[in-house]
C-alpha cells in the first residue's frame, strides 16, 4: 500500500488581469499606482496584487488560471499533466513548487521536491562550468557535499567534458542545455516537477533525458510532468490530467486522457489542429505575394485519433491561394520539415511534370499523401508557389503550422522514437557474407 | 503544507540555515563575477576609494577648507569611505537583486531572502580590501588604532550590515515591481553621504542637532568608526546609542516589508 506523496484539495490561483506578464508588457509606475491608490484610498500601495486586492476591487479584473483543483498522487507514481498553452498546468506546477503561492485552497507534499521548470535557471554566463555546477546545484536545494559528491557523473552525463573549467558564455547552446539538464537530473529529490524540459536540445540528448526520467520513474520516485510531447508522456506516464481553462477536466490512465486530448483538438496550438481551417496571415511569408497562400487545412482519414496524422497512414493537405491574376504555376510544393528545418518531404508538383492553373481572387486545391512515414512527433508543414524551380518565387512560408504525427497501434513507444523515418524491416541470420 | 498567507509573517530562520549554501554560493558568484573580465580585477576595490579621497581632499580640504579633526584629511576621509563604500554597494547591488534574477525567482522556489542577503555579505570584500589600505594608509602616517577597535569594529560592522539590510530589502521589495525604485537609489545614496559625516567631521553638526543628526543610523557608525581607529574624538555614545537603534529598527521594518511582498514576487517581477 503505497503512500500519498502529493495532494491537492481544491486549489486556485487567480490573477488580476494585466498583473502577469504575458499579457502586460509594462509594467505599472509608482506613479500609477499611487494616483491609483489615492482614487481608491482602501487599497494600500503595499497590498496591489496581494490576495486581497482583487476582492475589494470586484471580479471583473480577475481571471482565475487555475481553479478548483484536487488530485492526489500516491508515492511512486509518473502522472502526466497536459492540456494547450495557458490552460494553467504551469501555474499548478509553480504552486506545487512553491514559486507562487495559492489563492485559495491547499496542497501538501510528502518529501523532498525538486522542481525543473526550466533548464539552466541560475547559470551565469561568466562563470565556468564547474562555478555553475555548484551554483545551480544550490538553487535546486543541494548541498555542496553532495554536488561535490556526484560532480564526476554530472560532467559524464554532460558531455561536456574538458570545457568544465571554460566559462559557459563560450559554451554552445547544446553544452549549456546538456550541462544544466546533468545537474538537475543527478538531484535526488523525493517528488520530481518537470516542465517542458525536453523542447530543447537535439534528438541524441532529448533521447538521453527521456533515458534519465524513465530511470527516475523505475527507481520509485514520485513524479509530475508536464509536456506537449504526447510520446513522451504516453511512454513515462501511468496516468494523466487533462487540464483546460484552469480545471482539471480528465484524470486517469495515460491512454484514455491523451486520446480524449487529442481527439478533442486540445494538440492544436493557437492556429493549428487537424480538418480545421489555418488561416495564414500571421505566420512568415517570402516571395512576390502576386499569389499567396491564405489558408490550409489538414488531416487523415482516421477518426479515433482526431484526424491527426499517424505513422504509415495518408495525409490530405488542402491550400487556399489568392491570385491576383490567373497565372500558370510550375512548381506548388507541401514540405514537412523536422524541428531543425532539415526538409523530410517535399511534395512538388515538379517532379510529377505537371503545372497548376490559379483562378483570379481564390484557388482552392488539394495534395494527398498516399503514406507518411514519418514516427511519431512533430513536426513542420513548409509552402511552397514559384513559377517555376526558381524564380519569381511568388510565396515561401517556412513554418506554416505544426504537424503533429501520432501512433496508431500504441505499441511501446521508445522503440519508435528513434529516427525520424518509419520502414518495414525484418532480421535474419545471413549464411554467408554478401 | 501549501496554503495562501495572510498578514505579516515572520523570518523563517530555518529555512534559511537549510539553504545557506545557496547564499554562500551567490555571494562566492557576485564575488567572481564583479570582477570578471576586467584588467584591474579586484584592484578595482583599492583605486576606487583611492580617486575618492584624492577627490575629496583637493575639494573639500584644499577649496572648502572643511576641518578634519587633527588628522590628515585623506585618512580621515578614507576612514569614513570605507564604511560608506560598503553601504552604497550594498545597498546599490541589493536593491535590485530579485528583478536582477528574475529568471531564477519565476523558476525556481528558494528563500527570496537569500538573494539581497547575499549581496549584503558579497559587499564585505570591497570592506576588508578598503579596510587593509585605512590600516596601511594609518601606519604610513603613524597613526595608531586604539586598542578598543578589535570589538569595536566587529561591532559596528554588524551595525552596518544591520542598516544595509533593513534599507536594501525595503528597496529589493518594491523594485520587483516598481522599477522607480533603480531611479531612486542613486539619488538616495547621494543626498545619504552627504548627510553622513564622511566628508565633513560631525563635530560641525551643532551639539543641539547631534541626537537628531544621529537618526541617520551611518552617522552614528561612521563617526564611531573614525573614532576608534583614528582616535579623532571620543566615541559620542549617545548618538552612537541612537543609530544601532535605528539601525535595528530598520533592519527589521525591511525584513518585514520584504516578507510581506515576498508573496507576490514571483507573480510581478
Amino acid at each position: 500500500m503505497s503512500r500519498t506523496a502529493v495532494r491537492t484539495e481544491r486549489l486556485g490561483k487567480r490573477y488580476r488581469i494585466g498583473q502577469t506578464r504575458k499579457t502586460r508588457m509594462v509594467q505599472p509606475t509608482l506613479s500609477e499606482t499611487l494616483i491609483a491608490a489615492l482614487k481608491a484610498p482602501f487599497v494600500s500601495v503595499l497590498d496591489r496584487g496581494g490576495a486581497g486586492a482583487a476582492d475589494r476591487r470586484g471580479e471583473k479584473s480577475v481571471i482565475w488560471a487555475l481553479e478548483n483543483v484536487s488530485f492526489e498522487l500516491l508515492e511512486g507514481e509518473v502522472l502526466g499533466v497536459i492540456g494547450r498553452n495557458g490552460a494553467g498546468k504551469s501555474t499548478l506546477l509553480k504552486i506545487l513548487s512553491r514559486i507562487t503561492e495559492p489563492s485559495c485552497g491547499w496542497a501538501e507534499i510528502d518529501g523532498r521536491v525538486g522542481s525543473l521548470l526550466e533548464v539552466g535557471t541560475g547559470f551565469h554566463p561568466d562563470l565556468t562550468g564547474r562555478q555553475n555546477v555548484y551554483l545551480n546545484g544550490t538553487i535546486l536545494g543541494m548541498d555542496r557535499r553532495e554536488i561535490a559528491r556526484r560532480f564526476d557523473e554530472i560532467v559524464e552525463f554532460s558531455g561536456v567534458g574538458d570545457f568544465i573549467d571554460t566559462p559557459v558564455k563560450r559554451y554552445s547552446t547544446g553544452m549549456h542545455v546538456r550541462l544544466a539538464f546533468a545537474v538537475a537530473a543527478h538531484f535526488e529529490p523525493e517528488v520530481m516537477i518537470v516542465d517542458e524540459v525536453l523542447a530543447v536540445g537535439d534528438a541524441e540528448f532529448q533521447r538521453k533525458c527521456l533515458a534519465k526520467m524513465d530511470d527516475v520513474a523505475r527507481a520509485g520516485r514520485t513524479v509530475l510532468f508536464v509536456s506537449h510531447n504526447m510520446n513522451a508522456i504516453q511512454r513515462l506516464c501511468t496516468r494523466c490530467i487533462l487540464i483546460d481553462q484552469g480545471k482539471i477536466v480528465a484524470d486517469g490512465p495515460t491512454a484514455d486522457v491523451t486520446a480524449r486530448y487529442l481527439a478533442e483538438g486540445f494538440a492544436r496550438t493557437v492556429k493549428s489542429g487537424p480538418l480545421e481551417w489555418i488561416v495564414l496571415n500571421s505566420v512568415e511569408h517570402a516571395g512576390t505575394g502576386q499569389s499567396r497562400f491564405a489558408s490550409l487545412r489538414y488531416g487523415s482519414d482516421n477518426a479515433t485519433v482526431g484526424h491527426h496524422a499517424y505513422t504509415d497512414g495518408p495525409l490530405q493537405v488542402t491550400l487556399e491561394i489568392v491570385s491576383d491574376k490567373p497565372r500558370r504555376v510550375g512548381s506548388l510544393a507541401v514540405t514537412v520539415n523536422d524541428e531543425h528545418g532539415t526538409v523530410l518531404v517535399n511534395a512538388d508538383s515538379v517532379e510529377l511534370g505537371v503545372s497548376v492553373d490559379l483562378r483570379r481572387g481564390t484557388t482552392f486545391l488539394a495534395l494527398q499523401i498516399e503514406t507518411l512515414h514519418l514516427k511519431p512527433g512533430t513536426y513542420v508543414i513548409g509552402l511552397w508557389l514559384a513559377e517555376a524551380t526558381h524564380e519569381p518565387v511568388y510565396d515561401y512560408i517556412q513554418s506554416a503550422c505544426p504537424l503533429e504525427v501520432v501512433d496508431l497501434q500504441g505499441t511501446a513507444l521508445g522503440s519508435r522514437t528513434i529516427g525520424a523515418v518509419s520502414t518495414t524491416f525484418s532480421w535474419h541470420e545471413a549464411r554467408e557474407p554478401i | 503544507m501549501i496554503r495562501p498567507s495572510r498578514g505579516l509573517r515572520g523570518i523563517n530562520a530555518r529555512e534559511l540555515w537549510a539553504f545557506r549554501w545557496l547564499i554562500l554560493t551567490l555571494t562566492a558568484r557576485h564575488i567572481q563575477v564583479r570582477y570578471a573580465q576586467t584588467l584591474l580585477g579586484i584592484g578595482w576595490a583599492v583605486v576606487q576609494p583611492v580617486i575618492s579621497v584624492a577627490i575629496f581632499t583637493v575639494v573639500f580640504a584644499r577649496f572648502a577648507r572643511i576641518p578634519s579633526d587633527g588628522k590628515p584629511y585623506q585618512v580621515f576621509a578614507l576612514a569614513a569611505l570605507v564604511p560608506w563604500t560598503y553601504i552604497s554597494s550594498a545597498v546599490s547591488t541589493a536593491s535590485g537583486s530579485l528583478s536582477a534574477s528574475s529568471a531564477m525567482v519565476t523558476k525556481v522556489y528558494f528563500p527570496r531572502l537569500a538573494l539581497p542577503i547575499s549581496y549584503i555579505f558579497s559587499s564585505l570584500i570591497d570592506f576588508v580590501i578598503g579596510l587593509a589600505l585605512l590600516l596601511s594608509m594609518m601606519f604610513w602616517f603613524r597613526i595608531a588604532p586604539a586598542a578598543s577597535s578589535v570589538v569595536a569594529v566587529p561591532f559596528l560592522v554588524l551595525a552596518m550590515m544591520l542598516t544595509a539590510t533593513g534599507v536594501s530589502c525595503t528597496l529589493a521589495a518594491f523594485d520587483v515591481e516598481y522599477r522607480d525604485v533603480r531611479h531612486v537609489v542613486p539619488f538616495l545614496l547621494q543626498a545619504w553621504m552627504y548627510a553622513s559625516p564622511i566628508v565633513y567631521p560631525m563635530s560641525l553638526v551643532p551639539d543641539k542637532f547631534r541626537q537628531l543628526y544621529a537618526l541617520n543610523p551611518m552617522a552614528g557608525i561612521i563617526e564611531a568608526f573614525r573614532a576608534v581607529l583614528l582616535g579623532t574624538t571620543a566615541v559620542d555614545w549617545r548618538a552612537l546609542a541612537v543609530s544601532v537603534a535605528v539601525s535595528l529598527a530598520l533592519c527589521v521594518f525591511g525584513l518585514m516589508v520584504f516578507r510581506y511582498r515576498e508573496r507576490v514576487f514571483a507573480d510581478v517581477v
